[in-house]
């Protein structure tokens, strides 16, 4: 099983070095291929979730091979219950992705399917590196694909998004890359004792650390350095404002991405690095880091409420989302977690759909202006339902899937006994009034009303090939909202290990410290 | 045997999946509107069923069935379950008893509507999510249906999404449909935090858990600051969906949808929701005495408020509208008075009784081409006679006229809210009682009697077909008489020891709350005297507002005395007119305020000019300094000389200095 996951990690990454090969006027040839690598991929992930142990909180499909020896730095890939889904979401969304970018992107091709499959082989890579350095790469190789995705095929301020989604990301790794350092000599050095002085490997880390914890005082640093990129990558407010930008000047497929998986990344990383190796700081910051969820849970449902682009209003929604999945991870419960981890998922299917749906408004009318449609819901009926679909979900109708996630994250950071107040749960609460507000409002606008906007009268409603990318979301939004524990039960044991781990070493705080004097 | 409980639900939700997916091939009408109405009187016929059985079977406990898990996290386990017991039941008949009715007269009321599956889609999912909510077994799934039953509502509303509708701030019938479902998600942030509560408090957010903890052996055991909480925020999810202040603004704007509609789920089954959740809960609010007054408090000033509001109305839908609010209004202060079953009982002739009445105003809607207004009707009585005589036994109904439904549940309220609350609460709802009664026969005589006032060449009115008529007459036989399952022990002492058949019936579910609140309260014990010339009083009251009606829209073609009344004091009549400008108090101070704040402050200036500002302005520094360094790249080495002689000079001074 561990050549499999070798195999679906690696598989996108040959078919973008195949393509190259490809005659570039052969468009449909292009498209077929990508599409098919991307699927086989996805096949790949089903196998590995039917072969991964939902009983055992470990790594699984583990395998190390030396890479470069000097700092101890090698391939070391592996699943957990929290990876695995997310890299099932991955390689879910990527088929998805390249069928809405058949009509989506009409210029370039070749260059623009190469860079789509060097971005999954760097999302999956992200999600299953159990390397310090290896991550590292993976997060910082992601930026180039998306870069050019945005920066070519993007919009006309696509220029200053790109920018700013660059330079956002690169200052917030570097200090990341700064703390794998520091990580790499402690441990290397005066925990394990290696002769190299230094290590990257992220179950010694962990294992290491379990005994030994960095002492507090510069604990503290370590995990405001790792915590900067990821929450730059969330986006946790008051680091958000990338996002709106990137979101509003990138095609359709390249939102879908951007908001389905890339953002879960921000979030993956503070599990898998701030909780899991850094338990001490992490109590110490939560209620920091809790605090500003809640803020940008609301700030980002009231500004989604006054946008007048709907790609615009979407993305905003997302810095809402995404609130309630930090809130639920710093509760350190394992409701809060388990519902943190299902909300990743939920979040990535709702807006994704969210997503299509307004790419597919835009296709037909180049516009993404609220005040442009009216009406639509007569022309395009079996649009309206999908978009409807998304909408729900993402409101948080009980019965699809964002209900679950959100609720477990409320109900997690309510009996958080690190927050230990009900206020961060109940201003959170308010937010389901608001998402309803600004979602309503928009589907108000847009869908219902006389169509009276001549330019929308003979609008097409979706063929196979749109009816083909929703369905299958739609089955997940469905799936996850009535039986969501075929889902919990995968990530229960791994999340479960975090909360046990944070929380014994919450209690041995002071301990730690006179350790290391 | 109670296994067959699953079923209830899931028959509505196959036809909404059929009719939903393939209706749009199916197309025939009859096939539609057959399949969705069967749907609901098969549930319908499972449920008498199993209350045939439920009340043959030893035991007067719930029956717990599950179907399956549906959330397990931690210690938090939620199953998708369901609780068979007398209140289940009960809500169960009248949902699907007085649903498959309105699905009939759907049949006719939609006929020829391009979007009819689309219709009885929906209408089958709310009876789906609607059985949900009353036969769950824990707050999580009665919070799935409460919340189905609000996108239905939402649906629905928004039916004709093309339609414009009046209101404020309303153009279309969508933003109608929009305020129903934003309202409701305040009361449902009530409802989460709720569940939050009680499961920090309990542990557990299984019904029959939690109300036993309460109350089995733990009276006194959780302090009285935490049950006043809890039922505090689940009565802002009941304000919500019930229509209570002062969340009660969406229910009028909710006639926006079609009449069938407004009976179903404005009038008969969704609104009375609320009453459920604490029927449901009425240990925990047994507990809270502050909550139960609060409730008495709100309960009547809605009774109150929304009647006086019907006085004035000439939108057919929308007096009945605000009469709903108004007698929903009556069901809380009965819950506030502690009088649970009194509630209960209400809830079930007002779905008869109100649901007839909007039937009724579909009747003659439908046979007026849409027109609304009541004062441009008149004389319909010869042109609809079913149609007449059913609303007309329905009006006597809500006005509380001897011995028709009403009369019995309405009686009770007053009863126990005198007996637990005095003379002042008792009075303002006997008042709005008297309003109930003037304005119902008012839109009576406007609407059937008189002149015919309507543009005879403009529309012909006519009776409705069979499949509107005969639900009509199934539901005035019940509003006649579906009152005699309560009747008073004053009146009915003669027949047997306790006549009351529904407070028998109900008794295990409220015998908790019942004990909780004799230990709180002092029981004044009255004579049947005493509420015997209670009820003398009350049916005065009633006839008094008829008679007001009559003397001046029946007796005087002209209307002089109301013309009169409305010139004199024209304040009054504005501000009733104008529902006391709710809607434009929430507008201008919650709704307008935080819009322009985040449109103006939070989005265009902190986002843009700060938190970015900060953020350009960093690298549009970095970029001035880095233009300004530039400039020292000169490529001439002389210059370079220069700086490295210059350089030379200061390390050297500084070592020679220092």
């Amino acid at each position: 099983m561990t050549e499999l996951l070798i195999i679906t990690l690696f598989l996108p990454l040959l078919g973008a070095l195949l393509l190259l090969f490809f005659n570039k006027s052969n468009v449909s040839a292009l498209k077929n291929f990508s599409l098919g690598i991307s699927l086989l991929s996805f096949i790949g992930t089903i196998i590995l979730l039917l072969n991964f142990n939902t009983a055992s909180p470990d790594f699984q499909f583990y395998i190390n091979i030396p890479w470069i020896p000097q700092i101890d730095a090698g391939f070391r890939i592996g699943l957990d219950g929290i990876s695995i889904l997310l890299v099932a979401l991955t390689t879910f969304l990527t088929p998805i992705m390249i069928l809405s970018s058949f009509s989506a992107i009409e210029k370039r091709e070749k260059e623009y399917y190469f860079f789509v499959l060097l971005l999954e082989f760097a999302m999956i890579g992200v999600f299953i590196a159990l390397d310090l350095i290896l991550f590292y790469v993976f997060w910082e190789l992601i930026l180039i694909p998306m870069y050019f995705i945005i920066g070519i095929w993007g919009g006309k301020d696509k220029f200053y998004a790109t920018v700013k989604f660059f330079i956002f990301t690169v200052v917030g790794s570097l200090f990341m890359l700064a703390a794998i350092v520091w990580v790499g000599v402690y441990v290397g050095s005066n925990v394990l004792n290696l002769a190299s002085g230094f290590t990257v490997n992220y179950l010694a880390i962990y294992d290491a650390l379990q005994a030994s914890p960095i002492p507090m005082d510069i604990q503290k640093w370590i995990f405001i350095a790792f915590a900067l990129a990821f929450c730059i990558k969330v986006p946790l407010f008051p680091l958000h404002t990338w996002l709106p930008d990137a979101h509003t000047e990138a095609p359709t497929p390249g939102s879908v991405i951007l908001a389905g998986v890339l953002l879960k990344m921000g979030t993956y990383g503070l599990i898998r690095f701030n909780l899991d190796l850094f338990p001490q700081a992490s109590v110490y910051y939560s209620s920091v880091i809790g605090i500003l969820a809640v803020i940008g849970i609301i700030y980002g449902a009231i500004l989604a409420m006054v946008q007048t682009d709907i790609k615009r209003l979407v993305a905003y929604s997302s810095v809402s989302h995404m609130g309630f999945i930090v809130l639920g991870i710093f509760s350190v419960t394992s409701m809060g977690l388990q519902g943190a981890v299902i909300q990743m998922v939920n979040h990535g299917l709702s807006t994704g759909m969210l997503f299509l749906c307004v790419g597919m408004l835009y296709e037909r009318r180049h516009t993404r202006e609220i005040s442009e449609f009216g009406g639509i819901a007569k022309v395009m009926p079996v649009f309206t339902v999908f978009f409807s679909l998304a909408m729900l979900a993402s409101v948080g109708l009980p019965g699809l899937n964002g209900f679950v996630g959100e609720y477990l994250t409320l109900i997690g950071s309510f009996t958080s006994p690190i927050y230990n107040s009900w206020a961060y749960t109940i201003i959170s609460t308010t937010g389901v009034i608001f998402a309803a507000v600004y979602l309503l409002w928009m589907f108000q606008r847009v869908m219902y009303g006389q169509n009276t906007n001549p330019a929308n009268h003979n609008l097409k409603d979706l063929n196979k090939r749109e009816i083909g990318m929703l369905v299958p979301i739609v089955i997940l939004i469905l799936w996850i909202g009535l039986y969501p524990n075929s889902f919990l039960k995968v990530s229960e044991a791994s999340t479960n290990k975090t909360v046990q781990n944070v929380m014994m070493h919450k209690s041995t705080n002071n301990y730690s410290i006179q350790l290391n004097k | 045997m109670f296994e067959l409980v699953k079923l209830v639900p899931l028959l509505p939700l196959i036809g909404f999946l059929i009719i939903g997916l393939f209706g749009s091939k199916i197309k025939n009408e009859k096939i539609i509107g057959s399949l969705g109405s069967l749907t609901v009187l098969s549930s319908f016929f499972i449920l008498c069923y199993l209350l045939v059985k439920f009340l043959g079977s030893e035991t007067s406990g719930p029956v717990l069935i599950p179907v399956y898990d549906w959330i397990n996290v931690g210690n938090l386990n939620i199953g998708f379950s369901y609780q068979v017991d007398q209140l289940s039941l009960l809500f169960g008949l009248i949902i699907t008893g007085v649903g498959s009715l309105i699905h009939i007269y759907s049949m006719g009321y939609m006929h020829g509507d391009k979007s009819y599956f689309r219709f009885f889609a929906y209408l089958n999912l709310f009876i789906f999510m609607m059985l949900n909510l009353v036969l769950a077994d824990n707050f999580v799934l009665t919070f799935l249906g409460w919340e189905g039953v609000g996108l239905c509502s939402y649906l629905l509303i928004g039916f004709w999404y093309d339609k414009k509708f009046d209101g404020v701030r309303i153009t279309w019938t969508g933003d109608a449909a929009n305020k129903a479902f934003i309202v409701n998600r305040i009361g449902d942030f009530g409802f989460l935090v709720g569940m939050f509560l009680v499961f920090i408090t309990f542990g557990s957010l299984s019904y029959t858990e939690v109300n036993s903890m309460a109350a089995g052996g733990y009276i006194g055991y959780y302090n009285t600051s935490i049950m006043t909480a809890i039922s505090l925020v689940f009565f802002l999810g009941c304000t919500g969906k019930s229509a209570q202040l002062p969340l009660a603004v969406w229910l009028p704007d909710a006639m926006a949808g079609p009449t069938p509609v407004s009976a179903l789920i404005h009038a008969a089954t969704m609104v009375t929701a609320g009453i459920f959740l604490i029927a449901r809960n009425s240990v925990i609010f047994a507990l809270a005495p502050t909550t139960m007054t609060i409730i008495l408090v709100v309960g009547i000033i809605t009774a109150f408020t929304a009647a006086s509001v019907g006085l004035v109305q000439n939108d057919f839908k929308k007096v009945l509208a605000y009469s709903t609010v108004s007698q929903l209004g009556f069901m809380f202060a009965a819950l506030g008075a502690g009088a649970f079953t009194a509630g209960v009982f209400h809830v079930m002739t007002h779905a008869f009784f109100k649901g007839l009445l909007f039937l009724g105003a579909g009747s003659v809607i439908h046979a007026m081409s849409d027109e609304q207004n009541i004062k441009l009707m008149g004389g319909l009585k010869k042109y609809m006679p079913k149609t007449y005589f059913t609303f007309l036994i329905a009006t006597l109904a809500i006005a509380g006229i001897p011995f028709f439904s009403g009369f019995f549940s309405k009686d009770e309220i007053l009863y126990s809210v005198f007996v637990n609350n005095g003379i002042l609460p008792w009075a303002i709802l006997a008042i709005s009682a008297l309003f109930t009664a003037f304005y119902m026969f008012r839109l009576l005589y406007l609407v059937f009697h008189g002149e015919e006032r309507f543009n005879h060449s403009k529309f012909h009115p006519h009776e409705s077909p069979s499949t509107m008529t005969i639900p009509l007459i199934i539901l005035a036989v019940l509003s006649a008489i579906g009152g005699f399952l309560g009747v008073p022990e004053a009146l009915g002492s003669w027949i047997s020891e306790h006549p009351n058949i529904l407070h028998n019936y109900l008794a295990p579910i409220f015998s908790n709350a019942n004990k909780v609140l004799t230990t709180h309260n002092d029981i004044v014990h009255h004579s049947h005297l005493f509420e015997i010339v209670l009820m003398i009083v009350s049916v005065c009251i009633a006839l008094i507002g008829i008679y007001f009606a009559r003397k001046f829209y029946y007796l005087d073609k002209d209307w002089k005395t109301p013309r009169k009344l409305v010139s004199s004091s024209p304040g009054i009549y504005k501000m009733l007119l104008n529902k006391y400008k709710i809607d434009e108090f929430y507008f201008t101070f919650i709704v307008d305020p935080i819009v322009l704040a985040s449109r103006n402050f939070f989005w265009k200036v902190l986002d843009i000019k700060i938190i970015d500002g900060i953020i350009n302005g960093t690298a549009n520094t970095t970029a001035i300094f880095a233009q300004s360094l530039k400039k020292l790249q000169t490529g001439i080495v002389q210059n370079y000389a220069v700086l490295m002689a210059l350089g030379i000079v200061i390390i050297l001074g500084a070592f020679i200095l220092f």
